[in-house]
């Protein structure tokens, strides 16, 4: 057999400068795609902040013609979210109470029995459940609380469609939480003769605590700044109520009136501001929650 | 009963919920779309009439359907390039740096942003760009709407892109390198193929996020009861429909609603199945 | 071979410190040649350098971040850092601790990977002497030729590990560089691979790196010991092992550490 090498006759320095263009290409992407972010902050932060006062948190929102008079002599609008606030608040505690516990066991049940085919299946329907569109939990909501429960909208309406939302979250992050612990830990604790519920209560709860506080504090920031299931379910209030069974607004909510009406501009700017520092500061907490505990 | 047993009851119990909860979505869903169904027949489906006037109510959902799934589509075309350069970026060229981070962070930050807010953004911000340009008279419409659902989706493909991305095993490109291969031709030859799967799964999940997303596309599609005429035409999708009228709506169209509510919940099922299939066959 | 020797020393390492984080030398002021159509062994215990030292000499070491080098490589008697490093890298080989064959190739398609990979195009008629050479070459031929078209994974370990090797010289490298090329590898295997290694030096120069002392005293022709990021001792291999100078060396040898 003779050995014949081939010349190589490629383009080295072609080559080279396609590799580099192709870096700066990855780049600029990479610098389009967290565009937005800066803008979205920016235009907010701006645009906003004028609103941001003391009565913006304790007052109610303004009816329209309030709205009107301030805008038409360039002053602040007065009024503020107070009505949203404690709607969205009513129906996020209601929401936690359901999702939290259930969302726990729910996770703690897949974990600990994930040879069983019954199992299995639990675990993708969650998975089903956490990708099913949010507006279709508001008809559900609606269906089965509006129309049959407090028969008509209500705050108990907004949070079951909260609640339905949270609870594949909860379970999900339950779950991968609970599988990061090592066997060693679960198999020292059964050596020492625990019985199976103080295992689940005395070590894999607190050893995975900041994992699933991570996981709950995701689920609520993602809840949070959902507006279509609650357009069906909660509807809104211009008044300040704690009653469950009546309509009940929430801040995303106030964004949508808000929006909808030309006097109140200025105001959608400033709630809008609100809830997104809000969002993002629970969501920045959750990770920094997250990343101090590595290790679980 | 011993603490055991009741533990393991009651954890038996709160599965039960999930079944409970799925059945019920899908048992009520069906409830609820069933009388549209039984006055029009799989015409339901194929028509794009939406005509609520008493005495000659018609409903359609094809508008709808052609709608979500043009603006869908669409942004996934506008997020492809975008996520993919990103992952790249967090997940090859800068990964374990700051850098790299610092980009990880803000892409999750954009994942946080409630939709109602990029609506609003979309509605004073990019609009006015979109009737600069001179393409549309109002800035409603499928692009507007796709860029922004762009946006949204953008941090979803991204972040499982990027995990699947760095997972490619570092022999293999050291293997490629110690070959005389740039960089660019290791992304291309060894990193792409090897996550090939989990790359096109990442996007099918971003997919199914955009299929179902309300708020801002409501804000920015132009809610005309339609099929779009064009990319900067305006339109409806199945979520904003549901979002717009549903208030309002009452016998007969609440039910073409709900039957709209359960073809977007089958699309977007079929959707996430079909991604986590490829993730599970890829792990 | 189509370079005429300038001298019997193929690669010349000059004073050559790599530090991966600043004030922290993973290899420290390492001075020593390869010589020609030879063996050379590193040996050391774990985190002594031994594979930075191997990887800088065709520049793999390059690949992680913040790294600097100080010191120079000479290929020939020319400079591998004022080299193109695609050029660098088809004339000094690698193969690698793991068999890791192109998952998404098959295992012609391996073979000639580094063609396709430097956008070479070639005759099939090219390619097919090419796949059939360098499969001969590692004794692989009689083994795959009927399926040339698989999958490259679905071979044994051994296999896909001489396979890697074909795809290493399908370039006709000069000087193949292996990372404890036989520490995934079962005794059977690893003792294939080992004779392989002695029929290659006749027409490559190889440098092997290796935590097996025994491996290193059957095939190597030079030795080099480090230890801390230091060259401790090099020369003939027979010489180091039976007559070590250096009291680190003596302890490495009877098993004191490592």
């Amino acid at each position: 057999m003779t050995e014949m090498y081939p010349v190589l006759t490629d383009n080295i320095s072609r080559r080279n400068r396609t590799n580099i263009r192709f870096r700066y290409l990855v780049i600029a992407g990479s610098v389009i795609t967290v565009i937005p972010i800066f803008l979205i902050v920016g235009n907010l932060a701006v645009k906003g902040f004028r609103q941001i006062n003391l009565a913006f948190f304790t007052k109610p929102a303004p009816d329209t013609f309030q709205a009107m008079m301030a805008a038409s002599s360039g002053e602040i609008i007065p009024g503020g979210i107070a009505n949203g606030l404690t709607g969205s608040l009513l129906m996020v505690v209601l929401a936690s109470l359901f999702a939290i516990p259930l969302g726990l066991m729910t996770g703690i049940y897949i974990y600990e029995n994930s040879s069983l085919k019954y199992a299995r299946f639990i675990r993708n329907l969650t998975e089903i459940l956490q990708g099913v569109p949010s507006i279709i939990l508001g008809i559900i909501a609606y269906i089965w609380i509006v129309k049959n429960i407090t028969r008509g909208y209500s705050a108990l309406a907004g949070s079951v469609s909260l609640a339905i939302m949270m609870l594949p979250l909860i379970i999900r992050s339950t779950e991968e939480t609970m599988r990061m612990i090592p066997v060693s830990i679960r198999e020292a604790a059964f050596a020492l003769g625990t019985p199976y519920y103080k295992m689940i209560y005395k070590i894999l709860i607190p050893v995975s605590f900041s994992g699933l506080a991570t996981g709950v504090l995701l689920a609520l920031s993602r809840i949070l700044g959902e507006t279509a299931p609650l357009m069906l379910t909660a509807l809104g209030s211009p008044a300040i109520s704690l009653d469950v069974t009546r309509p009940v607004s929430a801040v995303p909510l106030l964004i949508w009136d808000f929006y909808n009406d030309p006097n109140m501009v200025s105001l959608v700017w400033s709630a809008s501001l609100f809830l997104m520092v809000f969002v993002l500061s629970m969501n920045l907490l959750a990770r920094s929650v997250a990343s101090k505990h590595k290790y679980i | 009963m011993s603490g055991d047993r009741v533990t393991k009851v009651l954890l038996f119990i709160s599965s039960l919920t999930i079944l409970l909860l799925s059945a019920g979505i899908v048992i009520s869903l069906f409830g609820g779309a069933l009388p549209a169904f039984r006055e029009f027949g799989f015409r339901f489906i194929t028509s794009s009439a939406w005509n609520p006037t008493a005495g000659s109510e018609e409903y359609g959902a094809m508008s709808f359907i052609a709608g979500t799934v043009i603006t869908s589509i669409l942004a996934l075309i506008i997020c492809i390039p975008m996520a993919f350069s990103t992952s790249l970026f967090i997940a090859e060229y800068y990964n374990g740096t700051r850098t790299s981070g610092i980009l990880r962070s803000l892409v999750d930050l954009l994942a946080g942003i409630p939709s109602i807010v990029y609506g609003f953004w979309g509605f004073y911000a990019l609009r006015p760009l979109m009737v600069a340009t001179g393409l549309t008279d109002q800035g409603f419409g499928v692009f507007t709407a796709s860029l922004v659902l762009a946006i949204m989706i953008v941090p979803y493909a991204t972040s499982l892109s990027a995990e699947i991305i760095s997972m490619v095993p570092a022999e293999l490109k050291e293997a490629a390198y110690s070959l005389g291969a740039t960089r660019r031709e290791v992304i291309f030859s060894v990193v792409i193929p090897s996550a090939r799967s989990g790359i096109i799964a990442s996007f099918i999940l971003a997919l199914g996020r955009a299929l179902g997303e309300t708020m801002a596309v409501t804000m920015l599609i132009g809610n005309a009861n339609v099929i779009p005429k064009g990319l900067f035409a305006p339109g409806n999708t199945m979520a904003s429909v549901i979002a717009n009228q549903f208030g309002e709506a009452s016998g007969l169209k609440m039910s073409a609603l709900i039957a709209i509510g359960l073809l977007l919940f089958l699309i977007t099922a079929l959707v996430n199945y079909l991604g986590k299939l490829i993730i599970k066959r890829f792990a | 071979m189509n370079n005429t020797p300038q001298s019997n020393n193929v690669l010349e390492i000059r004073d050559l410190s790599i530090a991966y984080e600043p004030g922290k030398n993973a290899v420290n002021g390492v001075t020593a040649s390869v010589k020609r159509n030879s063996i050379t062994a590193i040996m050391g215990p774990s985190g002594c350098g031994k594979s930075t030292l191997l990887r800088a000499m065709n520049r793999m070491h390059e690949l992680y971040p913040n790294i600097r080098t100080k010191g120079d490589i000479l290929l020939d008697g020319q400079s591998i850092f004022s080299m193109s490093v695609i050029e660098l890298r088809r004339k000094v080989g690698m193969v690698f601790q793991r068999p890791n064959p192109f998952p998404n190739m098959t295992i012609y398609e391996n073979v000639v990977a580094g063609f396709s990979l430097n956008d070479i195009r070639l005759k099939k008629s090219q390619r097919d002497e090419i796949v059939e050479n360098a499969l001969r070459n590692v004794t692989l031929w009689d083994e795959v030729k009927e399926s040339l078209y698989r999958k490259g994974t679905f071979l044994s370990g051994g296999q896909q590990q001489r396979l890697c090797v074909a795809r290493a010289i399908a370039f006709n490298p000069e000087v193949l560089l292996l990372d404890e090329p036989t520490s995934a590898l079962d005794p059977i295997a690893t003792s294939k691979i080992e004779d392989l290694l002695g029929e290659l030096k006749k027409k490559y120069t190889l440098v092997l790196v290796t935590h097996n002392m025994s491996q290193a005293a059957r095939i190597s022709d030079d030795s080099m010991f480090m230890y801390l990021g230091e060259l401790v001792e090099s020369g003939r291999t027979g010489t180091l092992f039976t007559t070590p100078k250096d009291p680190r060396t003596e302890a490495y040898l009877t098993g004191k550490f490592g």
